[in-house]
């Protein structure tokens, strides 16, 4: 395999809303080939930021409110925007526990 | 071709009680703080002896005292142990822990601080310690079954690469070897939040389901609500863990969850440090999430090798069991491969799967238990912590 064939952001579940990048230095405006671990099925998404290795991307624009499922589940709910793209993290997501 | 687990065997220390150990240490145990000097003065006279200093053991009582003596005496009796000296302040606990400990059949002596101080202590100490050391190293090796071993597993420094590499590398080495009759144990009791109702379904019986929901209850109920300030969001996820990109507990324990695999189901919850009294199969067992803690707690309850899964690169070791570091992080094998015993880097590339990751774990186990040394060995780490459930008398 060669390195242009290397996934950017990987999807555990089908049923995800988020993926993670998977490459150190991942800047705004890549083109990421983004794969889900269910089914090795791949889809291409661009990257909206500067998004560090192990971050969450949206794979969809998302809202206040939205749950964010990964594995499958509910990891947490969006407490502020994020376009197609964009980072997911600490400051727009959180935990609905406490 | 893929690495043939079924019929593997390590070289190994079959010890008195039937057990295998995978290290032959001849351990100097403080059963309190104020014998740690003594024991360290021992080791320091004998070669090839080592201490195990720790902070607790004075007024301790009730199920703190019991978690106490739990954990020294497992420490002891573990298979990896071939002899223990224990030295403690007074005679009647250092008897206790003596008595525990000779149950498994191996060589133990005891010695008492008072009335005698610490130079006739080391003295006395020093010439048994010395015996031990002699008798040890004369023990052969034989071959034993690869899933005679006890195999634990817990996770460090998360991050999301661990729930996409090195925790299900953990979970399908489980899924392998949990068949062919391996112990395991998993834990974290504070880091099953927001899947405890997934990890409950992967209980192999109701009373074992039970079990860990009160478990997982009562934490909630005895430890969170009363100490919490504003929410667990400080520690939980842990700093590491959100550089790393885990946002939320849920996230991080579906993720820490990876690490019983598939098919894998746990046919007990354990007390910290207790020892699996329901045969060969997987157990949950009632741990901090800390690394040192849990790792200490579950090598006195007798498992001799640990698996670590890491993604933003914990460091932790253990005196008496070797404990194998996995990453997925390209990062982390990047800047600080020394600690790193297995990379599963390949997984997140797309060009090495799952199951191989499980084979390459289930290798480097083997390895371990012939006698390589792992990173955190060879590095010096020996984090020792207890767990303490409150304050002293």
């Amino acid at each position: 395999m060669t390195a242009n064939t290397h996934p950017q952001l990987l999807v555990h579940d089908k049923a995800d809303n988020v993926g993670v990048v998977v490459v150190e230095g991942l800047t705004a405006g890549t083109d990421m080939l983004c794969v889900c671990t269910e089914d090795n099925s791949d889809f291409r998404l661009t990257a909206k930021d500067d998004i560090p290795i192990g971050h969450k991307v949206a794979l969809k624009a998302l809202s206040e409110g939205d749950t964010i499922i990964k594995y499958g589940e509910d990891i947490g709910k969006m407490v502020g925007p994020a376009e197609i793209g964009g980072h997911v993290h600490t400051h727009n997501l959180k935990t609905k526990r406490w | 071709m893929a690495f043939d687990f079924t019929e593997a065997t390590v070289k190994a220390w079959r010890r008195e009680n039937g057990r295998v150990g995978v290290r032959n240490h001849v351990v100097i145990l403080p059963v309190d703080d104020i014998s740690n000097a003594a024991c360290e003065a021992v080791a320091n006279n004998v070669k090839g002896t080592m201490a195990i200093p720790h902070a607790y053991g004075r007024l301790q009582f009730g199920e703190d005292l019991d978690l106490h003596f739990r954990t020294i005496i497992g420490t002891g009796a573990n298979p990896n142990v071939a002899a223990v000296v224990v030295i403690g302040i007074e005679p009647e606990w250092t008897k206790q822990v003596v008595e525990g400990i000779a149950r498994t059949g191996k060589p133990v002596e005891g010695f008492w601080i008072e009335q005698n101080g610490d130079f006739e202590t080391i003295r006395r100490a020093s010439w048994k310690a010395k015996e031990f050391v002699h008798w040890a190293t004369e023990l052969q090796k034989e071959d034993c079954p690869l899933t005679d071993l006890w195999v634990s597993t817990k996770c460090g420094e998360s991050d999301t690469t661990t729930g996409l590499s090195s925790c299900p590398t953990v979970g399908n080495m489980y899924d392998k070897l949990i068949p062919h009759g391996l112990y395991g144990v998993f834990g974290e009791t504070s880091e099953i939040t927001g899947a405890e109702h997934i990890c409950a379904k992967r209980a192999a019986n109701p009373e074992a389901a039970d079990k860990f929901m009160k478990t997982f209850q009562a934490y909630q109920d005895e430890v969170i609500e009363p100490f919490k300030t504003s929410d667990l969001s400080d520690s939980q996820p842990t700093k590491g863990n959100i550089l790393g990109g885990l946002t939320t507990i849920e996230e991080k324990a579906l993720g820490n969850l990876e690490k019983i695999g598939r098919t894998s189901t746990y046919i007990d919850v354990l007390e910290p440090a207790e020892a699996p009294e329901k045969g060969r199969g997987l157990y949950f067992m009632d741990t901090s999430s800390a690394a040192a803690e849990c790792v200490t707690l579950m090598a006195a309850a007798g498992y001799v090798i640990h698996t670590f899964p890491t993604g933003q690169g914990n460091v932790v070791g253990n005196p008496i069991v070797p404990v194998i570091k996995i990453s997925g992080n390209p990062r982390t094998l990047r800047t600080m491969s020394e600690h790193i015993d297995v990379d599963v880097t390949g997984v997140l590339r797309r060009d090495m799967t799952i199951d191989q990751a499980g084979d390459a774990l289930i290798e480097m186990v083997t390895r371990t238990a012939n006698g390589r040394h792992t990173a955190a060995e060879a590095l010096g780490h020996r984090e020792f912590s207890m767990t303490k459930l409150y304050r002293s008398a």
